[in-house]
């Protein structure tokens, strides 16, 4: 009885026909691809992007240099130097994160005690040379000088699940 | 010896133990903030509560003398629940501020909140805020972070002797200052740093520069001055943050003077980093095989007679042997490892600390002789302090006056003193006579005075005649101040047959007698006066002398080597390298080991073992690292008249003796404010958001 049914099955192509119906019915649906450079995905907010340093609102960058961020690196990509700034505050002198090290897994985020280094929603930050996933202090802080409204309103988000 | 049960454990402890020290004996660990083996009981904080058997409340451990047949318990509900509760009134008025306080990761507080405290603050009120104090260049305050545990003080009273640190106020309002404003005057102030179980003291050039679990820590030897203390070097990448005190209860207990703590940053100042040779008057940077041509020519080219060596104060023994046999192969004979001038080099007994320091306990009456044990040994004077509050323990200074941070008689500044002792005219000679455990210390003010030899050889009669040498026991004590004298001396590192010493090689090279002079890091002599010798200057900085060289071979500093010095207990110790030399320096040893290839005479070493062994076959002393060997006592010293002139300093700024603390920016904070008085305000303005 299964051989005959198989067979049946198999002159009539009864399984070509059930896939093609599936593959037509896409054709009516909404489409899933977007125009990408002109349209995007949403994203989480909790999305781990390209990293930025944020600032008060009095323009105070946050960082204190407590190197926690630094310590719990898994991949070590990040470098931290500090010493006394003028008015006696603990800063850094040095804050660099080497990007093609990053493993982009959030944990310096989770460590930071101030929010001052962030993995905000940016993910295109693609570069033609390595040299340029270097990125210090200055390119930190200007990360977090653009992208602020966003890693603010993110935060903001996330904030009740924390 | 009371017996006590901890924990349902029978532990047998000496008369006059704590319940603390109890609980350590068999093995329990108790949470102590304010308990301290080396200063007095306090009992403020409250941390160490447990339970005893019979009492109505829970017992400060660390004030409870241990009785016979107590029955202790650390690990109770009652217990956990007084910790919790002492915890949580410690931390009411501490900041929360953990991630810019420089003592995160290695502070006694936030490890026991993890351990013993709770998981989150009842308390919603206002926190104390107190005004940080300026202590001086070297510690850094910030008082809301204190929970009085007063540590520091009882250092400061105590041990270094100094009473400027005090509590005014109580209960909340009580505040760790200096009651004026000033800088702490102690020479171990640096060690308040370490005892401080919070961040509330902390060191002021480490300020914000690295965190421990950076650090690359190397255990080694001090060498800034001749005590040979016990340290651990820091460091993180190739440079050197900080130096902190090792344990070793034979030399510094768990101390460690200033100037040891915090000259590192000398280390990477001023440092020679490549070899120079002088073309058209001017020093130019070389290569190695160039410098090494130009003083093999001229090594080679001279006759040994015109050549002079002089080897300074920090030179390891690997370096000391290896140029000593360089030098010894030519047939050179002016070789000195004194370039002070000091008169010793006899037998061995003549230039060691023979009471060792760890004897000073036993001794119960000392005689200071133009030595300032303050400034030239500030462990040792330590450890006469501790002599000194353990009562019965008579002090006499011969030198000029100065406090000593303990009672002293002062006899006079004069040697007539000294040779009246000598004599037996003096009633100290008979206070002397009478003691059980007599000893005397000489110190280089006396040893570097013309008539230094004479005054060897009286202190010496003052030994003899006052039965201070006899068996177990030897008073006899000559202070050294060079890290690397006795080392040298071991190794015979002195003028042989004509040769001439330090003043003979300088006025030598001075009247044009002299052709060549070998400067091993030696600038404590006054390098104007070398004339047109030409200078082979061989060392870690650009001090007084490299300026003069017309050779320089940049050596390495000892945080950079594996290196044997030896104390001026004549205890052989070992530094190990925690850091690379800088561009192009290299150990000494292997520079002059180099060299002597070029010069078609090799060395016959070729590694450190080696080297080694060469060294315990030159002295057997070398051979047992860590120990004092007792030397065998011998008559030395002359005696011929003293001149009577009054004794001098043998250190005249205590920040500033070595070419490593004259690089230091921090040690010349000190000098401008300990030696010159002037007062530096470094309080940076506060903008109220530090951190």
């Amino acid at each position: 009885m299964g051989m005959m049914d198989r067979s049946i099955r198999g002159f009539l192509l009864t399984e070509l026909v059930a896939g093609m119906k599936l593959t037509f019915s896409y054709m009516f649906r909404r489409k899933a691809t977007v125009n990408y450079p002109f349209e995007k995905g949403p994203i989480s907010p909790r999305f781990r992007g390209e990293h930025a340093l944020r600032r008060y609102a009095n323009g105070e960058e946050r960082c204190i240099a407590c190197k926690l961020c630094e310590a719990i690196c898994p991949a070590q990509a990040i470098t931290i130097e500090a010493e006394p700034r003028e008015d006696g505050s603990r800063r850094t002198t040095r804050y660099d994160i080497d990007m093609t090290k990053c493993i982009y897994c959030g944990f310096c985020q989770e460590a930071c005690p101030v929010d001052a280094i962030v993995e905000g929603p940016n993910f295109e930050f693609a570069t033609e040379t390595r040299e340029e996933l270097f990125y210090n202090k200055d390119r930190l802080l200007a990360n977090g000088d653009r992208w602020e409204s966003e890693i603010a309103a993110n935060i903001a988000k996330d904030a009740p699940y924390r | 010896m009371p017996k006590l049960t901890i924990d349902g454990k029978e532990v047998e402890v000496p008369p006059g133990a704590t319940v603390l020290q109890a609980c350590e004996a068999a093995g329990v660990e108790v949470p102590r903030f304010c308990y301290h083996e080396r200063l007095s009981i306090a009992g403020n904080c409250r941390m160490c509560l447990v339970e005893m058997e019979k009492a109505p409340k829970p017992i400060a451990s660390c004030a409870m003398p241990a009785g016979d047949g107590m029955v202790i318990k650390t690990d109770t509900p009652t217990v956990r629940k007084a910790r919790r509760g002492v915890m949580e009134f410690l931390l009411i008025n501490h900041p929360l501020d953990c991630p810019i306080c420089d003592q995160g990761g290695e502070c006694d507080l936030q490890d026991q909140a993890m351990a013993y405290g709770f998981d989150r603050g009842r308390y919603e009120e206002n926190k104390r805020a107190v005004k940080d104090k300026n202590l001086g260049p070297l510690v850094k305050t910030f008082m809301n972070r204190c929970i009085h545990c007063t540590r520091c003080i009882r250092f400061a009273t105590e041990v270094a002797g100094v009473e400027e640190l005090g509590a005014t106020g109580r209960g909340e309002h009580m505040e760790v200052g200096t009651y004026v404003e000033k800088a702490l005057s102690s020479e171990l102030s640096g060690n308040i740093v370490d005892l401080c179980p919070v961040g509330a003291l902390t060191s002021k050039p480490y300020a914000f520069v690295s965190r421990p679990w950076e650090l690359a820590k190397t255990e080694s030897i001090d060498v800034l001055d001749a005590v040979g203390a016990a340290i651990r070097v820091d460091a993180r990448g190739g440079e050197v943050l900080r130096v902190l005190p090792r344990l070793n209860d034979a030399v510094n207990d768990e101390w460690l003077a200033d100037k040891s703590r915090y000259a590192y940053d000398g280390l990477k100042r001023q440092r020679l980093d490549r070899p120079y040779v002088r073309r058209d008057g001017r020093l130019q940077p070389a290569s190695w095989p160039e410098a090494f041509e130009v003083v093999a020519k001229r090594l080679l080219g001279t006759t040994p007679e015109r050549i002079g060596v002089i080897a300074g104060d920090q030179v390891d023994a690997e370096a000391v042997l290896a140029l000593r046999d360089l030098m010894r192969g030519l047939g050179v004979q002016s070789l000195d490892c004194r370039q002070d001038g000091a008169k010793i080099g006899g037998p061995r007994v003549s230039y060691l600390f023979n009471t060792t320091i760890a004897g000073i306990d036993q001794a119960d009456v000392c005689l200071i002789i133009g030595s300032d044990p303050r400034w030239e040994a500030p462990l040792l004077n330590a450890r006469l302090r501790k002599r000194y509050l353990a009562r019965n323990f008579t002090v006499g200074l011969i030198g000029p006056e100065r406090d000593l941070t303990y009672r002293h008689q002062h006899l006079g500044n004069d040697p007539s003193v000294l040779l009246a002792i000598a004599d037996g005219h003096h009633p100290f000679a008979d206070l002397l006579k009478a003691a059980k455990a007599p000893m005397l210390i000489l110190g280089m003010g006396a040893l570097r005075r013309p008539d230094g030899a004479a005054l060897l050889g009286a202190a010496r009669r003052i030994a003899e005649a006052t039965n201070m040498v006899r068996d177990g026991w030897n008073g006899f004590n000559v202070l050294n101040t060079a890290a690397g004298r006795v080392g040298a001396l071991d190794l015979g590192f002195l003028p042989g047959q004509g040769g001439r010493d330090t003043a003979g090689i300088l006025a030598g090279a001075g009247d044009g007698s002299l052709d060549v002079v070998w400067l091993q890091d030696a600038d404590e002599i006054d390098a104007s006066r070398l004339g047109n010798a030409f200078v082979i200057y061989q060392g870690h900085h650009g001090d007084r002398a490299a300026n003069r060289a017309d050779v320089i071979l940049p050596g390495a500093a000892y945080t950079e080597k594996d290196a044997t010095y030896v104390n001026l207990e004549g205890r052989v110790q070992r530094t190990k390298q925690a850091v690379f030399p800088p561009g192009e320096a290299r150990e000494d040893w292997k520079i002059l080991r180099a060299l002597s290839q070029v010069m078609g005479r090799p060395l016959p070493f070729d590694s450190l073992a080696q080297l080694r062994t060469a060294l315990a076959a030159a002295n057997p002393v070398f051979g047992a690292v860590g120990v004092v060997q007792p030397a065998p006592w011998a008559s030395f010293g002359t005696l011929d008249p003293v001149d009577l002139m009054p004794f001098g300093r043998a250190i005249e700024n205590y920040y500033q003796t070595c070419a490593i603390s004259r690089a230091s920016v921090t040690m010349a904070k000190c000098t401008d404010l300990h030696i010159h008085g002037r007062e530096i305000d470094d309080t940076m303005e506060r903008t109220g958001s530090y951190g």
